[in-house]
């Protein structure tokens, strides 16, 4: 068993007088191993919120540094930070949170090259990222190496999440392949009120740390979106497709694919 | 007329209606940026012209949305 000092149970605390977490709870979220891909809107509070849970390791994959339009909405980089590499940034403010965590930072693409190998260390998965060829390539190399993940993506006002186990709907599921290049705007193409990305990264964060502990019932065969504009949230019942490329009976796709990535002009 | 629900939400329409026609009574920009259901069964993008609604239908339609890190 794990033997929490007396600062770790004042720090657990709140978790620990929780029924369904409790000391066996939080000892499980200090064991958990969790992969945050993209240490951007989505990725900063998924792992400020992780870091301060305890998560016992994170694993946080990103290339790029720290730009002065990020600092709308990605909360775990500071003025500062600009030009410094974002997994960077991010470890600090994790372990400045709760020097408990262990971080491993990726500073790198997630590619069809590193994905399955960058994976395999961690229980569960967040998809934290801004674009349809890698939330496609998380999709696939989870359910090649039967990893559970959080999807999550966010545009203007709105956000969607789901969360994937191995036998239950993926993304290819509900979206057969990546939309022509340029069809679809990311947020650094049409904008994103920042809150948005703390609403649907808190969610996030909250399934990967409802799966550590084993707890209450996950957003799996779900697809969660919401308008902040309206304020109105609504579930989407899904389920897996036996046509899916992926997990259907009859797979096409037995390798990861690298797809064309469509250009952010508005980036600068 | 007949009832079916988008999203959720009750819609009244003019039967025969296909779901290309819902996509377009529906406004939808961009179609390609769609994932449609009926009765929460997935169907394909080549099946929406020949899908015909029927009265109680359930219709999803799920957009894409990229945002996240950058
Ligand atoms: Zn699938």
């Amino acid at each position: 068993m794990y033997d929490f000092t007396e600062q770790q149970i004042e720090r657990y605390s709140r978790h620990i007088l929780l029924q369904d977490v409790g000391v066996e709870g939080q000892e499980k979220i200090l064991n958990a191993k969790v992969l945050v891909i993209g240490a951007g809107g989505l990725g900063a509070p998924v792992s400020l919120y992780l870091a301060a849970a305890g998560v016992g390791t994170i694993g946080i994959v990103d290339a790029d540094v720290v730009d002065l339009s990020n600092l709308q909405r990605q909360v775990i980089h500071f003025t500062n930070d600009v030009g410094k590499a974002k997994v960077e940034s991010a470890k600090e403010k994790m372990l400045a949170i709760n020097p408990d965590v262990k971080v491993e930072t990726y500073h790198t693409y997630l590619d069809s090259s590193n994905a399955l190998d960058i994976i395999s260390n961690y229980d569960f998965i967040i998809d934290g990222t801004d674009n349809f060829p890698v939330k496609f390539l998380i999709n696939d190399a989870c359910v090649m190496a039967g990893k559970p993940f959080s999807h999550g993506g966010i545009l203007r006002f709105t956000g969607q999440t789901f969360t994937h186990l191995p036998g239950t709907a993926c993304y290819r599921c509900m979206f057969k392949e990546p939309p022509p290049p340029g069809a679809v705007p990311t947020c650094s193409q049409a904008g994103v009120l920042g809150a948005i990305a703390g609403m649907l990264g808190t969610i996030q964060a909250a399934e990967a740390l409802k799966y550590i502990i084993g707890i209450g019932e996950l957003l799996t065969n779900r697809l969660l979106t919401f308008d902040a504009k309206t304020m109105k949230f609504h579930t989407i019942n899904t389920r897996k497709t036996d046509r899916c490329p992926i997990c259907g009976t009859h797979p096409t796709i037995d390798h990861l694919i690298d797809y064309e990535q469509a250009a952010c002009e508005l980036k600068k | 007329m007949a009832q079916i629900k988008v999203n959720g939400e009750i819609q009244v329409v003019e039967l025969p209606l296909n779901v290309s026609e819902l996509i377009k009574l529906n406004n939808v920009e961009q179609p390609e940026m769609v994932s449609v259901q009926v009765n929460e069964e997935f169907v394909d993008r080549d099946e929406w012209n020949s899908i015909q609604l029927k009265e109680n239908d359930e219709v999803d339609f799920l957009y894409f949305m990229g945002g996240g890190a950058i």
